[in-house]
């Protein structure tokens, strides 16, 4: 199963070296993750998203609250949540395509932040389905060049298991 | 008054209550030395490697329960505390290791004898610190020991680079330390311990497995109270030793790969195994699919990641095993009076009984050549099982817990986890300077013994009277054993060719070196050194080199599919242990 897990830490140098260090050493997997200050510039998070079973889900939460610059860990999975991620595609359509790459941008919310002789550069954010449908899109146009930021979460207000 | 930041840390450690160090100097601790010259309180022991340092302090550490300190200089002595520090890691051993570092402006370029080794260390400790400002040295100090001593102990490393120490500002000692992101469990949730305690009110076939979380927690009275007011039988961990009395008719001894049949059977027999700061290391364990497949798991441990990491629990238990122990105990003690367990554990005891006659731990004496198993009993029978066992790593260890019994904690002192050899000799060392009228002995290889042998100068220097007992077989035992039953007795490169003659090895470093050959020099040999009050002693013992350990569970295997010595038919004395 895949799981956005959210890790609060000290905003210390080395601290991800610790948590990259720790997937890595234990042989857990990462397949994105994202990090910045929050409002209190002493602290940091971190979105990661990861792959196992419930019981290796389970020893990575562990692990991580284990660290001793590790304020706290939310698993998503368990918590209503928002998720977002952010990815930037350079495309070069074709003359006669250019107006429906426009088009499809519009359609998707997307922005053109950058925009020349040969290439459009399209900022989408949304949640993966939307991105991948994005991107599947646009692979028809050529794509030169593409990056995501990796996920970022936030649980919903107020919300609570049942 | 201003202080120099190597006068602020000596000054921390005279506040955390150190009063030896274990050390090697270098160019960039330079500072830290030299304080430390004039310093009455705190005796520096200088080893001969910053290996035997650690280990010094993690065996000083594990006999006294009180934080080891080793300081080392920068680079390569750095680099040198690695295996010890991940020793005491592995074992949750409470150090704090201070390491010398480049000044701050030079890391970072490759500079003289610079390694990051707060890097490398970053997977081995509990935590570490790379201190840039002086002004943080004192709280980082304080941080240091308390993160090292609470919660799981382990290792906490601070490096320290050299304008550090030799800077100067005002000394102020944080009179409260407070790590938001730290707060170990110590109250067991409970709800759970409710549950534990049901479980073991219920069980008809219940077994005890005690780890090295009980020394730690200061438990062993409460899990003595537990087993005898409940009838349950106890066995050990390598790490557990000594956590509950090996003469005791409850104790099974140690289980797991070298463990005694009757442990593991009754493991596997059980319908309820009560692991108590234990972490289920394959070395225990064997196949874990069918490890315990009749009993249900309860699991204390006051480290949550040890929980279902390697087993399935159906009753987890996070807090400190003493205080979790109390509160099973005052359920067990105020629901249920002690007759009805006498009754339902009658047969189950009986079934103990039955299986420790079936297999007990033997061993097959011999008139002409000595047995390593002889050498062990010889010793428990003369220390009457009072010694500071220390033991290296290999068959020597295993021999170490299965003929010595250990009644007391924090009276064997092995490399459990990490399996290091010559962590015994320097650790021996560490705990002799931790109980000085305590009879501290290494049980040894004479492959082990050779990796922290130059330690010896350590011991002759301070006169300590540590002992050495050599098993040696002229072989890398362990090994040897595992090429005899698996490779088909191809013996790659565990025949150790020279081997140094180690009564004139302890005669050149001005310590006493005594040989046996025969069964019969075995006891004057040890009464001989038991002598020796001022020196360490090297008792090379000429060991049968074919000696296996037994019984053994091939890797892999189930831990009731052992193998056992083979019987020879013309066999007259087979000698049992008391």
């Amino acid at each position: 199963m895949r799981h956005t897990i959210s890790v609060l830490v000290e905003n210390k140098f080395g601290v991800l070296s610790r948590i990259s260090g720790l997937f890595s050493g234990r042989g857990y997997n990462i397949e994105s993750l994202s990090v910045g200050e929050t409002i209190d510039p002493q602290i940091s998070i971190m979105t990661i998203v990861t792959t196992g079973d419930d019981q290796i889900i389970e020893q990575i939460t562990k692990q991580l609250n284990k660290l001793i610059d590790v304020i706290k860990v939310v698993d998503f999975m368990e918590v209503d949540h928002v998720e977002r991620e952010m990815v930037l595609v350079k495309v070069a359509p074709k003359k006669e395509d250019k107006t429906e790459v426009l088009r499809l941008a519009e359609i998707f919310r997307g922005r053109i932040v950058d925009s020349g002789p040969k290439t459009f550069t399209i900022e989408i954010t949304g949640d993966e389905k939307k991105i991948e449908a994005f991107v599947e899109l646009m692979k028809g146009y050529g794509i030169k060049e593409f990056v995501r930021t990796g996920k970022v979460a936030m649980a919903r207000e107020g919300v609570k298991k049942a | 008054m201003k202080k120099s930041g190597a006068e602020i840390l000596v000054e921390c450690l005279k506040r955390e209550g150190v009063k030896h160090i274990f050390g090697y100097p270098g160019g960039v601790v330079l500072n830290i030395f030299d304080t430390l010259y004039d310093e009455k309180d705190i005796k520096l022991i200088l080893t001969r490697h910053e290996q035997g340092a650690v280990h010094a302090a993690d065996g000083y550490a594990r006999a006294s329960g009180k934080v080891g300190v080793a300081i080392v200089t920068s680079g390569p002595g750095a680099t040198n505390t690695v295996t010890g520090i991940a020793n005491a890691s592995m074992d949750s051993v409470p150090i704090v290791v201070f390491s010398g570092q480049v000044p701050t402006m030079l890391i970072g370029n490759d500079a003289f004898q610079e390694a990051d080794i707060v890097g490398i260390t970053r997977p081995c400790t509990k935590y570490n610190y790379l201190v840039k400002d002086i002004n943080d040295l004192a709280k980082t100090v304080r941080e240091a020991f308390y993160i090292a001593s609470t919660g799981r102990p382990g290792p906490v490393l601070i490096d320290l680079p050299k304008d550090v120490t030799a800077g100067k500002t005002d000394f102020i000692w944080p009179q409260h330390i407070q790590i938001r992101s730290y707060n170990p469990t110590y109250e067991g949730n409970k709800w759970m311990i409710k549950q534990a305690a049901h479980e073991i009110a219920r069980a008809k076939k219940p077994v005890i497995m005690a780890g090295g979380g009980v020394i730690l927690s200061g438990a062993s009275k409460e899990l003595k109270e537990l087993a005898e007011f409940m009838d349950i039988p106890v066995t050990m961990t390598l790490m557990g030793l000594g956590g509950f009395p090996g003469t005791h008719n409850l104790s099974l001894g140690m289980l797991g790969m070298h463990g005694t049949y009757y442990a593991n059977m009754a493991v596997q027999n059980a319908d309820l195994l009560i692991g108590i700061g234990v972490r289920f290391d394959d070395r225990v364990t064997g196949k874990t699919a069918s490890f315990a497949p009749n009993a249900k798991i309860v699991h204390i441990d006051i480290d949550p990641t040890s929980i279902r990491k390697n087993v399935r629990v159906d009753v987890p238990v996070v807090g400190d095993v003493k205080l979790v122990l109390k509160e099973i105990l005052k359920i067990l003690k105020e629901e249920v009076g002690k007759e009805q367990w006498s009754a339902i554990r009658k047969s189950w005891l009986k079934q103990m009984e039955q299986w420790k006659k079936e297999r007990p731990l033997t061993y097959r004496y011999d008139e002409k050549i000595i047995k390593p198993e002889f050498v062990i009993e010889k010793i428990y029978e003369l220390t009457k099982g009072n010694a500071i066992i220390c033991t290296e790593v290999g068959q020597n260890q295993m021999w170490a817990a299965q003929f010595y019994k250990y009644d007391k904690p924090r009276r064997f002192l092995s490399s459990g986890g990490l399996g290091t050899m010559g962590f015994g000799f320097p650790a021996a060392i560490g705990a002799q300077f931790a109980c000085p009228n305590d009879l501290v002995i290494d049980i040894a290889g004479d492959g082990s013994i050779q990796m922290n042998i130059q330690e010896l100068a350590t011991a002759v220097i301070n006169k300590l009277p540590v002992k050495v007992a050599i098993l040696n077989n002229h072989y890398l035992g362990m090994v040897r054993q595992w090429q005899e039953l698996f490779f088909r007795e191809r013996y790659s490169h565990t025949y150790l060719d020279v081997v140094p003659d180690f009564v004139k090895v302890a005669e050149a470093y001005n310590a006493v070196g005594l040989r046996a050959t025969k069964p019969e020099e075995v006891e004057p040999v040890l009464r001989e050194a038991l002598k020796v009050k001022d020196k360490p002693v090297f008792m090379d013992f000429v060991v049968d080199w074919r000696e296996k350990v037994y019984p053994m569970v091939p890797a892999g295997a189930s831990i009731d599919e052992m193998l056992f010595e083979e019987e020879k038919k013309e066999e007259k004395k087979v000698r049992a242990v008391k």
